[in-house]
């Protein structure tokens, strides 16, 4: 196995279910010729023409409901909204259009269609270029929504998606891009959605981390390990459908969990995390869950105030010696 | 133009289809037997009428919350659309959708749809698709002028200029946005003007006139079949009922409603094809026994097919279903 980065291994995901079926088409602002605004798309076009590598104007609102329309026609689009922020502005044609038309026909037509955007805080991005809207998708019924947090993840998590025949929700990080690196084999290999991966074993506190987190959270495990706090580190990988017990199962060992998105906290995942486990673990639970989350307020663009809002690797740490001490 | 008779006959069983449904749908709304909201159609019949007359069976369309005429003229059966007005199992959707949102893939209608422009971007991407695909469909997208003021129509209008995209959209210019009139919405006299902006051919023609209406679309829909794009067709013809039904419409001008109804496409077009000899009283008749006894078996199939049992309301969400 090589590693390879986040982006690669998009890349490679995308190239690799093009050339498998003839029917998957890419489209968005500036992936064809540019390659992508994060450079994930590159070399795209050169190998698969413009038609199936398709630049659009910017016009998020067209980008999803031609994706819709072609999937309903028996294509497999797969459309790249820059910024996870710009889905404000294609907000209708995902929430009210590609969510709600299969049932609403009632199961007349799937939509195979995969919406890819990057969630980027952390970059001085303010707050147009910041946003982490996952749990929005989470809260609409029709969707499924998938967060990887490594390439590995990443590429056999895309090419699930491109293969089903539901719509789907990928978010990727803009720090991730080129931040990660990770052993990615060569050959084809898919990951079923709806199955945690545990990053680290421990036996003394949950953590329940995804995208951006999950690097935050292996990096606390390490300043707690030095203290003889042993964390276990839960990524649900897909947030729909959730594998609620794979993190149930680590809260019956550690019976203490932290919930951590860099999300606003307010009405978020993590919020939707706790629960669940209150339904199906309360009994194992030795303390209240702890969420580690942005502050509820537009990302901040002075890099200390936005430092201030996130969540750290140090919000970690004082939360679970806060559990375990 | 001269069309052969069974062409004009069709046009004359489509928008007697569309208005006997309506009327009857309306009748039993009222009895209480429909739940949620009618938007008639009414007056309005020869658009998707004339529109849908051109096209092939293969090809596709999108509907509006106004939507039964773009049903009935694709070719859906008056049957389970009445059930899916009622809610009944029997629907073409299961009773998920209602009259706002009735779909029927197999036929080439991608749904009519409740958001106000919802349709005009998946029906530009199912041109898109039919283009990649070179497998030579059209799609008319049906839509009001209301739409027109939506960011979705400019996004897409676009796009399908740009792009060259096989679609004819079909504005069907009824003069309101449920209370403001399009004259205090658009700063337009003849909206089809818009068309040059986005560079393609924009057209406007009689509503009310199923013939104008044929023409006008068979020019728009060979036009996007050669690959040349979109046009964007304006009918102008008002609705003669209110905006939904209940709808005490305290905003319109007596005069507007009159003027509708003097214009009402039906009687217009019978006696047309009367009076030119194309159809005999005798053959009329035939056609409108022939819709009566649809519409009679329509109500009669919704009124004994079965409500869904309240859980398949749980069913139908994902093709690979989720915990």
């Amino acid at each position: 196995m090589r590693e390879i980065t986040f982006a690669q291994a998009i890349n490679e995901a995308l190239r690799e279910e093009m050339r498998r079926d003839p029917r998957v088409i890419t489209l968005g602002e500036d992936i064809a010729v540019l390659g992508g605004n994060f450079g994930v798309t590159k070399g795209l076009l050169e190998e698969f023409g413009p038609e199936r590598v398709k630049d659009t104007p910017i016009s998020e609102d067209a980008i999803i409901g031609l994706s819709l329309g072609a999937a309903l026609v028996g294509l497999r689009p797969v459309a790249e909204i820059m910024f996870s922020s710009f889905l404000g502005c294609c907000m209708e044609e995902l929430y009210n259009q590609v969510a709600a038309i299969r049932y609403m026909s009632g199961g007349q037509v799937s939509v195979p269609l995969v919406v890819r955007t990057a969630n980027s805080l952390g970059r001085s991005g303010a707050a147009q270029h910041s946003a982490r809207p996952e749990a929005w998708f989470v809260h609409t019924p029709g969707l499924k929504v998938v967060i990887p947090s490594t390439p590995y993840d990443a590429k056999g998590l895309l090419k699930t998606a491109i293969r089903s025949d539901d719509p789907v929700m990928f978010f990727e990080h803009a720090l991730l891009y080129y931040g990660v690196k990770g052993l990615v084999p060569e050959e084809d290999y898919t990951i079923p959605f709806g199955v945690a991966d545990v990053k680290r074993e421990g036996g003394d506190v949950t953590i329940v981390a995804y995208s951006m987190m999950v690097k935050k959270a292996l990096e606390a495990a390490e300043i707690l390990a030095e203290d003889g706090i042993e964390a276990e580190v839960v990524d649900p990988r897909t947030l729909v459908p959730f594998d609620i017990d794979t993190v149930v199962a680590s809260v019956k060992k550690t019976h203490r969990l932290i919930v951590a998105s860099e999300e606003c906290g307010r009405a978020g995942v993590c919020a939707e995390i706790a629960f669940r486990v209150m339904e199906e673990a309360f009994d194992y639970l030795d303390a209240p869950i702890e969420r580690v989350a942005a502050a509820d307020v537009p990302v901040p663009f002075s890099p200390p105030m936005e430092e201030f809002i996130m969540p750290k690797v140090e919000d970690l740490v004082e939360a679970a010696r806060r559990l375990v001490g | 133009m001269t069309l052969d008779k069974n062409k004009y006959a069709e046009l004359y069983e489509s928008m007697l289809r569309i208005r006997r449904f309506e009327e009857t749908a309306i009748d039993v709304f009222s009895a209480g037997k429909i739940p949620g909201f009618i938007h008639s159609y009414i007056g309005q019949e020869a658009i998707a009428a004339g529109v849908c007359a051109v096209l092939r069976p293969t090809d596709y369309i999108t509907g509006t919350h106004r939507g039964h005429g773009h049903c009935l003229a694709k070719g859906m059966r008056m049957d389970r659309m009445m059930a899916e007005l009622y809610g009944k199992r029997t629907g073409y959707n299961k009773g998920k959708g209602g009259s706002m949102h009735i779909a029927d893939f197999s036929c080439g209608l991608l749904g009519c749809n409740g958001i106000v422009a919802g349709g005009i971007g998946l029906a530009t991407g199912a041109a898109w698709g039919s283009q990649l695909q070179k497998n030579g469909r059209v799609v008319a997208c049906f839509f009001g002028d209301g739409a027109m003021n939506r960011g979705s129509f400019h996004e897409a209008v676009n796009v399908a200029s740009i792009w060259k995209l096989p679609i004819v959209y079909v504005v069907e210019a009824n003069g309101w946005g449920i209370s403001m009139p399009t004259s205090a919405a658009i700063n337009l006299t003849d909206i089809s003007e818009r068309a040059k902006a986005y560079g393609i051919p924009g057209v406007s023609v009689n509503g009310y006139d199923v013939l104008a209406v044929y023409e006008a679309a068979e020019t728009a829909v060979a036009r996007a079949r050669r690959g040349e794009g979109p046009t964007l067709l304006v009918c102008y013809a008002t609705r003669i009922r209110p905006h939904d039904e209940g709808d005490p419409q305290t905003y319109r001008p007596k005069e507007d409603i009159e003027e509708a109804k003097r214009n009402d496409p039906l009687p217009r077009y019978r006696s047309f094809l009367l009076d030119n000899g194309i159809l005999e009283e005798a053959e009329m008749k035939d056609i409108e026994e022939r819709v009566e006894a649809e519409v009679e078996a329509a109500l009669k199939f919704a009124d004994e097919s079965p409500y869904p049992a309240p859980e398949e309301a749980l069913d139908d969400l994902f093709v690979e279903e989720v915990r």
